[in-house]
């Protein structure tokens, strides 16, 4: 890392940090805000999928070289493509099991449902994986550094943290296309805007709210490869606080909008990254979480998020 | 406590072959009153969830990763995935089947959670897994022919169940004595060490626990104003604990010199917690569920890095001990600190380390047992019913001239209050404390208290405290399966019973007697 260095240095590795920190906050918060536009509201258990993709992500590239693949590109793209249609998997049936059949019941029922699902499925991949952290090997090390004057002063991203931030710009941009060019966003966005009379168009709605578990699931699933990726270490825990800052994320740009989520992510990292980095290491999280309860006091809409009415 | 097994070995073998008897007795019925497309449906339903269960549980729990490589364990994990089929067609046939058929379904599960069990768990547990069945279908039944008691039934589990009604309506006339019974036994219960002297059979370590349980009915009823009542879902109600908690440490630590013990802790400290309350209760006004849900999280994470970080004024992770509480500035030590007097030495009697155990514990059975008198006043009264008609409907509530900015922070604050008691509580009872006591996992037992047992109901939430607290003391092997279980009796309940274990009715207007034709209509019994 980088050692001595005047303040700017500092200041610009932190939002090089800060800009992957927020792409991942970003990816887990589109799932949060695509549920609660089309249902109205939180999936608890979805920091869970995303620890899920972690393991699910280390466990089969384990198995992939076990069957004898050695090429690290074939590897890794057949643990991505198993990865994300199992965590996909994951996050359909969390929908069928514990939210489906309390659809139409009363506010607070879902959410203690989603509750409990979040503490079933930490505490599954608890006793069955074990306690102890993981650790994931070491692949494509490298780093890019850019010199600041002299050889000491340096700004650096690594070749992983690269493709965090390629990664996370082709599947948003994937995603812009499934849900603004294609047939199956056009009923999402169909359905998140009035759904009884999507289902009146003949919009199999619940289908579409299953889909949009499944995206939302993918995207926590891309998140969880590249932090792996990226720290090279993970246990059953990290949901929890993931998916607190990802949420805050999803306010932050407005619950609801998918390019809000992406921006909401960005700038909570940014703004974690250089609290961390200039003020206090500590109290990273509290900080975030104050920055949550000051945008739901102050601006509860978020940045591009539309005011609810509520009718009588 | 340990069970000795080789005793409960027989009795379970009988009733699991029994279950099975039944198991099989149930599907020869059930073929009969079915036709067969349905009955192929059913198996088809079950194909398709073990298909999909195969592919979510095989690589997580069938390959455990260990040192950057795989230990398989696919039996284990194909095991789990038999069960989780076999559980789908049971719930597909218990839905359809009619009830008298059903409660032999239920008996079928045994049976198959023995199998399931025989082959997935190693010897002891594998008892205790079949026992934990049996001991909550037993509560389920019980508690069905509780509910169904008025209900005509239509098949054999009416005449099973057919003497209920007559045993409740005579308990109910009763009600009063067997309050007065069961709190009078309540308070015995740990005089029994001293009479019955040489083999106790309650110990110092059951005393404790019980302590912790009477705790957990406390904060309970706590939560319970704010969950069940007020309708405002709060998952940081351990902040409140952590305050009671560590306000106590903190108070007598500082001011001990003061004077300051015990008892003036408790109301300090509460009123401390109630301000917190209070405090968290402003920014969330506006906040409707979900964001609330999501605030009180962040708020119960904050105070809890808070305790770790704030090393000069908590200690941090290394935890501060608390000191034990007095009765009437008499201590329940050997030796006194400076100034003190033991306990023992002012009676005269020798020393018996049970007396704090005794003590704390009557302490708390009188602190839950007024937390359960006021919770049950609150609710009758007006504000108690502004809170529930805040829950209900929030617009409709402020436009018959509900105030919610002082409903909304009256049930946080109460709520608070009552977490700071059984925070302080807690401290004496332990003696120590530290963050790890305070995270998440606690907020979520208490909440699952409180949605197994009824949200806003008493009686429940009580039974729920006992089950949830004292089931895994007594089945110790099986402790790390229980936030597992809380989870999904979480997710079931809400699906299957989501009024929690004992409902409350809703109240009501109706005529006493309407015989003598008296108008004074009177309030319908609640829980």
């Amino acid at each position: 890392m980088f050692t001595i260095g005047d303040p700017l240095i500092i200041l610009a590795q932190q939002l090089i940090n800060g800009l992957i920190l927020g792409s991942i906050y970003g990816l887990i918060a589109i799932g949060y805000t695509m549920v609660y536009g089309i249902i109205g509201m939180i999936n608890f258990a979805h920091g869970e999928i995303y620890m899920i993709s972690s393991y699910l992500f280390a466990i089969f590239l384990a198995l992939v070289g076990l069957f004898g693949v050695s090429s690290v590109p074939v590897a890794l793209l057949i643990t991505l493509v198993v990865t994300l249609v199992i965590t996909g998997l994951y996050g359909f049936s969390v929908e069928r099991i514990a939210y489906r059949p309390l659809r139409g019941s009363s506010r607070l029922a879902p959410l203690i449902s989603a509750i409990g699902m979040s503490l079933v499925l930490q505490n599954f991949v608890l006793l069955s994986q074990g306690a102890n952290t993981q650790i994931f090997p070491s692949i494509y090390e490298g780093v890019l550094r850019w010199s600041m004057g002299s050889k000491d002063n340096f700004v650096q991203i690594t070749y992983i943290q690269a493709m965090i931030i390629g990664v996370t710009v082709v599947s948003m941009i994937a995603l812009n296309i499934l849900i603004n060019h294609t047939p199956l966003g056009r009923a999402c966005r169909a359905t998140q805007q009035d759904r009884t009379m999507a289902n009146l168009m003949g919009i199999n709605t619940d289908r579409v709210i299953s889909l949009t578990f499944v995206i939302g699931a993918a995207m926590a699933a891309v998140a969880g490869m590249l932090i792996t990726f990226n720290f090279k270490s993970f246990d059953f825990f990290i949901g929890f606080v993931a998916g607190i800052k990802a949420f805050t994320a999803a306010v932050l740009g407005g619950i609801g909008s998918i390019p809000g989520a992406m921006l909401g992510g960005i700038i909570l990292g940014l703004a974690e990254s250089l609290f961390a980095g200039l003020v206090n290491t500590d109290y990273k999280d509290v900080f975030a979480f104050g920055l949550l309860v000051t945008v739901l006091v102050f601006r509860p809409t978020g940045i591009l998020g539309q005011p609810e009415v509520e009718k009588i | 406590m340990e069970i000795d097994f080789i005793i409960f070995n027989i009795p379970v073998i009988i009733l699991e072959q029994g279950a099975l008897a039944a198991g099989f007795l149930a599907s020869l019925f059930y073929i009969r009153a079915l036709d067969l497309r349905a009955y192929g449906e059913m198996i088809k339903d079950a194909a398709i969830v073990g298909a999909i269960a195969m592919v979510l549980f095989v690589p997580i729990v069938g390959l455990v990763l260990k040192d950057r490589s795989l230990v398989f364990q696919i039996e284990r994990s194909l095991m789990l995935v038999g069960a989780v089929a076999v559980g789908r067609l049971h719930i597909s046939g218990a839905v359809r089947a009619r009830v008298g058929i059903r409660i032999l379904w239920r008996l079928a599960l045994v049976g198959i959670s023995e199998t399931f069990a025989f082959f997935f768990f190693p010897e002891p547990q594998r008892n205790l897994i079949v026992l934990v069945v049996l001991v909550v279908l037993a509560i389920v039944f019980a508690l069905e022919a509780l509910l169904r008691s008025g209900e005509k039934l239509d098949s054999i589990g009416s005449k099973i169940m057919g003497a209920w009604p007559a045993v409740i309506s005579r308990a109910k006339g009763r009600q009063g004595y067997l309050m007065f019974f069961l709190v009078g036994l309540l308070v015995l219960l740990p005089f029994e060490p001293f009479i019955n002297s040489e083999n106790p059979f309650i110990t110092d370590y059951h005393l404790g626990t019980l302590t912790q349980t009477l705790i957990y009915i406390l904060l309970a009823m706590g939560l319970n104003i704010v969950v069940g009542l007020a309708g405002l879902l709060d998952l940081g109600f351990v902040a409140f604990y952590a305050v009671g908690a560590y306000g106590y440490a903190l108070i007598t630590l500082h001011l001990g010199e003061f004077g300051i013990g015990f008892w003036w802790a408790l109301p300090i400290t509460a009123s401390l917690a109630a301000f917190a309350g209070c405090m968290l209760g402003f920014p969330v006004l506006r906040m409707h569920g979900d964001y609330l849900a999501i605030v009180t999280l962040g708020f119960g994470e904050i105070i809890r890095i808070l305790l770790v970080n704030m090393i000069d004024f908590t200690n941090g992770p290394n935890g501060m001990s608390a000191p034990r509480p007095t009765l009437m500035g008499l201590e329940f030590t050997r030796r006194a600190k400076e100034g003190g007097v033991p306990l023992h030495e002012y009676f005269d009697i020798p020393y018996d380390a049970t007396y704090r155990y005794v003590f704390i514990y009557l302490v708390a059975l009188a602190l839950a047992l007024a937390a359960i008198f006021v919770f049950r006043r609150l609710r009758e009264m007006p504000i108690g019913r502004a809170w529930e008609a805040l829950r209900e409907d929030e617009t409709a509530s402020k436009a018959l001239g509900i105030n919610h900015t002082t409903v909304k922070l009256s049930a946080f604050t109460l709520g608070a209050a009552f977490a700071g008691v059984g925070g302080v509580l807690f401290a004496a009872n332990e003696g120590f404390i530290s963050p790890s006591s305070f995270t998440f996992v606690e907020s979520a037992i208490i909440l699952s208290i409180v949605v197994l047992g009824g949200m806003g109901s008493i009686t429940g939430v009580i039974i729920a405290a006992a089950i949830l607290t004292l089931l895994p003391e007594l089945f110790r092997d099986l402790q790390q399966y229980r936030m597992l279980g809380f989870g999904l009796a979480m997710v079931f309940i809400m699906i299957w019973r989501p009024g929690g274990l004992i409902k409350v009715r809703r109240r009501a207007f109706v005529r006493r007697d309407s015989a003598r034709g008296a108008s004074n209509p009177a309030l319908g019994e609640a829980d």
